[in-house]
């Protein structure tokens, strides 16, 4: 007899799924009793965000849908800031969660949430399945939503009894809906316009986005820009999607960007979005943008266009194909003058830092994990300044080489994500760039890396504080540090923390010993001269491995465009 | 600011009104009538907003009703040619003497009235906002004991669907 449980795993299997993460609980158990004769990996996380990270991890490493699994009530909810991770930065997520049965809805029962009504907001569609005879569909539609389009994350909320009711309706050959046609192919004179203004254009510049690297687009990408001539800035999500070391790369725009990216977007007199949003941290003030220069945007997504700033030439469509017809509609222009201007802006103002210091500085780790994988390791990162700094300081060729949680800036989210991009990617080296705040967040999924065998290497870039934080205390809260110290001195009194605990030295906790105690090696780093050897070490391991490195705690991240403030009025610090 | 009305035709399914309304009310714009009915085709049902905002703030919040699954076609028209009409029903408290007053006053409206008790009438009115609105306004006098307005319905001029 086949029941709704049945259909979900066929679900699964149909939509090609080979990889399941997950917590069990009551409401799903009749799911969970499936699974073992599936041909599915099932990784069993130890809290239901950190599941959906990792679903969202390997959404992000293959541009597959990621699955988790998880049960009602308490595990759904914990499945929020993750579905919510994933629906900021467009990433293909599917979560199946148990309900409690149905004629129990509404009835406050043990374990009972609103998990559609509580994820709404944070999905790109969700569903409570009434019937079972609807579940095929369901799950059909479920990840083609999830896939297509914008991608992003879908729910299936199930309850109990339609997980335990036989049904033998078929699956559906495709997806039927009425209110669904993402809107692929653009239209001509769109892009006829678009390619005329970027001919006309004295000083263009490219904004690459995530766009082009969910769409599978960078080749294209790269085949315009090329052929056009036109330098390119980079969101932070769309880092990879257009080699950094390629001469027209002036490397990242916005709060954090490069002198030379933000003055060209300053200084131009047309910028093209190619599957970015004009998020503020990428506009700055958002009136002050661009100020002199026209707005083309290719975007799947049509209220995307205009959202932010508003839009000369609107190109809606799939990036991929809106480009293909780009390329053949784009004339090649020499602009001698504005390409030597963003080279010399390029040569003058590169990322820095202070080289000269015998310090541990957070920078020079990233640089080092750079040269010891030879740039070509997959990179995910936390939140914080190690983010920025992994922005800044390792070269991304690749798409899908770079994975962070952009839009939502999600503390957390690293180490399970990790471990979904290995999971996907078992042949490339994988390296966690995080911070100490943000490990501490989801530190227990360490032991699924160990218990699967993912060897990945955990950086953490221990400054002793909740650095961005800080870094926006010292500089527009005139130093007065709160709530953001994590080594246990020098704490603020409010805390009231106890003399003697504030003079007792170390840090808490020891990160090699919890490495150790989760079953992963664990090494700690203090001198320059130690980082290299240890990451040569750590990533010959073949098992899990965290490097604590011990960096300078009042290391700031420069540039910064501060809030409120228009790109070219950026602070360069020191160094 | 302006007042826009927004129409869709969405899924006649449970769970598609909150996810219109959240995702108005979770941008922080506040929906002032809201009228959901069914059509001619069963699955299908029409909801008709308005919602006061600029036009480009409405404009981002049409787009992203468009990307609602449930949701089958959205128009914003607000500077469409159209008809909108709005059903209004009132209750006053009248004494025998009031009630030919307030019989004539809705006659003169085109309206009607539906029951007159010794005490009370309950009447009805149907029109654009700003009749319904000068009726309120010349029912001053009397005493309103409850009132409930159906918000706008609105339907597109010409001959295309
Ligand atoms: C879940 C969550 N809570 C709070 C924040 C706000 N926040 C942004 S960066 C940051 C500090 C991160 O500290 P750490 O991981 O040590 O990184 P660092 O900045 O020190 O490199 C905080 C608290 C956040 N982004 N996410
Ligand atoms: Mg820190």
């Amino acid at each position: 007899m086949r029941t709704g449980a049945d259909i979900v795993i066929e679900g699964l299997l149909r939509a090609g799924v080979k990889t399941l993460f997950g917590l069990p609980g009551g409401m799903v158990l009749d799911i969970f009793d499936k699974l073992p004769c599936a041909p599915i990996e099932f990784f069993l996380a130890r809290h239901e965000q950190g599941a959906a990270h990792m679903a969202d991890g390997y959404a992000r490493a293959t541009g597959q849908a990621g699955v988790c699994l998880v049960t009602s009530g308490p595990g759904a909810t914990n499945t929020v800031t993750g579905l919510a991770t994933a629906n900021m930065d467009g990433s293909p997520v599917v979560c199946i969660a148990g309900q409690v049965a149905s004629p129990l809805i509404g009835n406050d029962a043990f374990q009972e949430a609103d998990t559609v009504g509580i994820t709404r907001a944070v999905t790109k569609h969700n569903y409570l399945v009434k019937r079972v005879e609807d579940l095929p569909r369901i799950m059909v539609e479920a990840f083609e939503i999830a896939t297509t389009g914008k991608p992003g994350p879908v729910l299936v909320d199930v309850p109990k009894d339609i997980q335990q009711t036989a049904c033998d309706t078929p699956f559906p050959a495709g997806m039927n809906r009425r209110g669904y046609r993402p809107d692929n192919d653009p239209d001509d004179q769109d892009i006829e316009r678009l390619a005329r203004a970027v001919a006309a254009a004295r000083r263009p510049v490219f904004l690459v986005g995530g766009g082009v690297i969910s769409g599978d687009a960078a080749a294209e990408f790269a085949a315009v820009a090329v052929k056009a001539g036109v330098p390119v800035v980079s969101t932070l999500m769309g880092l990879g999607a257009f080699p950094g070391s390629a001469p027209l790369a002036l490397g990242m725009i916005g709060m954090h960007g490069t002198v030379a990216a933000n003055r060209a977007a300053s200084a131009c007199d047309l910028v093209v979005s190619v599957g970015a949003r004009f998020d503020d941290r990428v506009t700055g003030k958002v009136s002050t943008f661009a100020p002199h220069a026209l707005k083309g945007h290719i975007d799947i997504d049509p209220s995307a266009i205009g959202k932010s700033v508003p839009v000369d030439f609107p190109v809606v469509g799939h990036v991929k194909i809106a480009l293909r017809k780009l390329l053949e509609a784009v004339e090649p222009v020499a602009r001698p003058e504005w390409l030597a201007q963003v080279s010399e802006w390029k040569a003058r103002h590169p990322l820095t830092y202070d080289r000269s210091s015998k310090e541990l500085l957070p920078q020079y780790v990233i640089e080092q994990i750079a040269a010891v994988t030879r740039g070509d390791a997959l990179i995910v990162t936390d939140v914080g300044q190690h983010q920025m700094w992994a922005a800044h300081f390792y070269p991304y060729s690749k798409p899908r080489s770079f994975i962070t949680s952009g839009g939502l800036g999600t503390m957390g989210f690293g180490l399970p994500a990790a471990i979904g991009v290995k999971a996907a990617r078992r042949d490339q080296p994988v390296v966690l760039i995080s911070g100490d705040g943000s490990i501490q967040m989801n530190f227990q999924e360490l032991v699924v890396a160990v218990e699967h065998d993912l060897p990945i290497v955990v950086v953490i870039l221990n400054n002793g504080y909740l650095g961005m934080v800080r870094q926006w205390q010292e500089l527009f809260y005139k130093r007065e540090y709160s709530g953001v110290r994590l080594g246990r001195d020098e704490r603020h009194l409010n805390e009231r923390i106890p003399a003697t605990i504030r003079a007792a030295g170390p840090y808490r906790p020891d990160f090699v010993k919890l490495a150790e105690a989760h079953g992963a090696l664990g090494m700690r780093v203090t001198r320059q001269d130690e980082v290299a050897p240890a990451l040569v070490k750590a990533l010959a391991a073949g098992r899990p491995v965290v490097v604590e490195c011990l960096v300078r705690a009042e290391e700031n991240v420069f540039p910064i465009v501060p809030p409120g403030k228009a790109l070219n009025e950026l602070l360069q610090g020191l160094a | 600011m302006k007042k826009h009305i927004i129409t869709a035709l969405v899924e006649n399914q449970p769970g598609v009104l909150a996810r219109v309304v959240g995702l108005i009310s979770g941008r922080g714009y506040n929906i002032e009538t809201l009228n959901v009915g069914p059509t001619n085709d069963p699955t299908v049902s029409r909801m008709t907003m308005q919602v006061p905002g600029d036009n480009r703030v409405l404009e981002q919040v049409t787009r992203q009703l468009g990307k609602l699954v449930d949701v089958i076609d959205v128009t914003d028209l607000t500077s469409a040619p159209c008809v909108n009409q709005e059903c209004l029903l009132v209750k006053l408290a009248a004494t025998h003497a009031q009630h030919a007053a307030i019989a004539a006053l809705t006659e003169r409206f085109g309206g009607r009235v539906l029951a007159s008790q010794t005490d009370a009438m309950i009447v009805q009115l149907t029109g654009d906002s700003k009749q319904i609105v000068d009726f309120i306004d010349l029912l001053a006098p009397f005493r309103m004991l409850d009132i409930s307005r159906s918000g706008i319905i609105a339907i597109a001029r010409g001959g295309r669907p």
